[in-house]
């Protein structure tokens, strides 16, 4: 009689999670899991501003200290210096983008991989991915807004993480450029990657995402499948601030 | 018209060691947003290696060795031990503790070694070469050019061309961002004060030996002159530096043989004046440099 195979820990789990900034609460006993039993899928974080979706980004990262709580990357603590994230798989965009103003597009996207075997090799596949080749030469302060966030995302993606963390990708594209970023974080998952967002775009959320967990004064107030979230009351009130039945 | 003819071609030598000082400058400006007053200090403290170095030795090599050495390892030690200790919310606290760290430098050395000046034999002559009647660079000039070319060629190639220069330019342009993407970031600032160390030195140490020699304060007009360069060029401008510190060079050479060596300051600091006036920012600056 063979024993059960052994159950993989998940990718991302957060447990009671909290972070005060002086007197202020940002997240309360926070839970949350991505990609369970290392299964990739996305997992959308909403929730009205203010809510604290950027803050469970910062704790995961190690950009901000919780109080209370934990945050396992692959059943292991979370590293608390963020120079150590890409080393156990995580990478993440940034709301503002934070590319490197003055350097070139394949610059920019050989920065994680700089020293790497192979480092030329992957940064234009990673190009490729994001149909970025004509642009690998041009400083990226001369590009289109749409055009500089798939730059963030292609580095992002060239370190070829386990798990993405994506702040707010959708914020700021056109119809277009949503449709085309949905079939690149359709792919990405394909290829094994767990996602976690922040999005305040709801239909690119409803159509990207396996799960969605809805934050608000730092607490979960719902999480379920994206019809099961939308179906959810509380969802409702918390966007629109009244108090949930 | 031979006059000219030297002056220029002496300015040009002498304006690329003050270009090479002032992109010693901008490596720490770039790293680490500071102004490193201390940086003729260092670059002294290692000529004074270098010159120990030379007298035991005697070759003029090894004292360029120790030079490097000397100033990479000091620059490395004050950014370790005291610079990363102090606030960085603005660059005044570190311009102080630079400042600081010049008078603590000098009076060690003037104490250790005294106020006189000590002759450095150049390795090369120092008599012009005389090309169809006209007296041009000496072969020590020519020395001084071509190590200071090689130099500026190598860290355009550093910077530009391996992923360690890669990773120097990302951290100093976002510092959290490149630590989000794995950049070793307080490396590289110390890496950066290494390098700008070893630069420094090296310009000083060219410079001494057609000087009136090493004392504790051998490098005191050459940061003048390249703290000039670099406010002229832009602080965070590689090319500023270069083209700046030749013109400052060629200025100097040309007004000190036309007027006179006590005129060279005045005409360093009206061109200062003129440029601060036009273009505060520099001449290469961009804008967000203006405004960092």
């Amino acid at each position: 009689m063979s024993s059960p195979a052994p159950t993989l820990p998940p990718r991302l789990e957060v447990s009671g999670l909290t972070v005060t900034f002086g007197g202020l609460t940002a997240l309360d006993g926070v839970d949350l899991t991505v990609g369970a039993a290392a299964e990739a899928e996305t997992v959308a974080l909403i929730g009205p501003n203010g809510a604290g979706k950027t803050t469970v980004f910062n704790a995961v990262c190690g950009l901000v200290r919780p109080s209370t709580g934990s945050v396992l990357l692959d059943g292991l603590a979370a590293p608390t210096s963020p120079t150590r994230l890409l080393d156990r798989g995580l990478a993440r965009t940034l709301q503002g983008l934070g590319l490197f103003t003055g350097l070139t597009v394949l610059e920019n996207v050989l920065v994680p991989v700089a020293g790497a075997a192979g480092a030329a090799e992957t940064a234009a596949a990673a190009l490729a991915r994001l149909d970025l080749q004509g642009d690998a030469a041009t400083p990226v302060d001369a590009l289109p807004y749409p055009v500089r966030k798939r730059v963030a995302l292609a580095r992002a993606l060239v370190a070829r993480p386990r798990l993405l963390l994506l702040d707010e990708p959708a914020g700021g594209l056109g119809s277009e450029d949503i449709a085309a970023l949905a079939g690149v974080v359709r792919d990405v998952v394909a290829d094994g990657c767990a996602v976690l967002l922040v999005e305040h775009h709801v239909d690119f959320v409803m159509d990207v995402a396996d799960r969605v967990v809805v934050l608000d004064f730092g607490r979960v107030v719902a999480s379920g499948t994206p019809d099961e979230v939308r179906a959810d009351p509380a969802v409702e009130a918390a966007y629109l601030g009244l108090v949930a039945a | 018209m031979d006059r000219l003819v030297f002056l220029l071609a002496t300015g040009l030598a002498r304006g690329l060691v003050v270009a090479l000082f002032a992109l010693s400058l901008v490596i720490v400006w770039r790293a680490a947003r500071l102004v490193n007053f201390a940086q003729a200090a260092t670059a002294t403290a290692a000529v004074f290696a270098a010159f120990a170095v030379t007298g035991a030795t005697g070759s003029f090599w090894a004292g360029l060795a120790a030079a490097l050495l000397a100033g990479a390892a000091l620059s490395a030690a004050v950014e370790r031990g005291l610079m990363r200790r102090v606030p960085q919310a603005t660059p005044l606290p570190g311009m102080i503790v630079a400042i600081g760290l010049v008078m603590v430098l000098q009076s060690a050395l003037g104490i250790a070694f005294g106020p006189r000046h000590r002759p450095m034999v150049a390795p090369f002559d120092e008599r012009p070469l005389v090309v169809g009647g006209v007296p041009l660079l000496s072969p020590y000039d020519l020395f001084v050019l071509v190590v200071a070319l090689a130099v500026v060629g190598l860290l355009a190639w550093l910077f530009n061309g391996t992923s360690l220069g890669l990773q120097l330019r990302a951290s100093a342009a976002a510092p959290e961002v490149s630590r989000l993407l794995g950049v070793r970031v307080p490396r590289m600032v110390t890496l950066g004060w290494a390098l700008s160390g070893a630069v420094a030195a090296l310009a000083a140490l060219l410079l001494v030996p057609t000087e009136l020699g090493l004392n504790a304060h051998s490098a005191d007009l050459l940061f003048v002159h390249a703290f000039t360069v670099a406010v002229l060029g832009g602080l965070d401008s590689p090319t500023g530096a270069l083209v700046g510190g030749v013109a400052v060079g060629v200025l100097v050479s040309l007004v000190t043989g036309y007027l006179g060596a006590g005129v060279a300051p005045l005409a360093v600091l009206a061109l200062l004046t003129l440029v601060l006036l036009v273009r505060p920012g520099g001449i290469f600056a961009t804008t967000e440099v203006r405004t960092a």
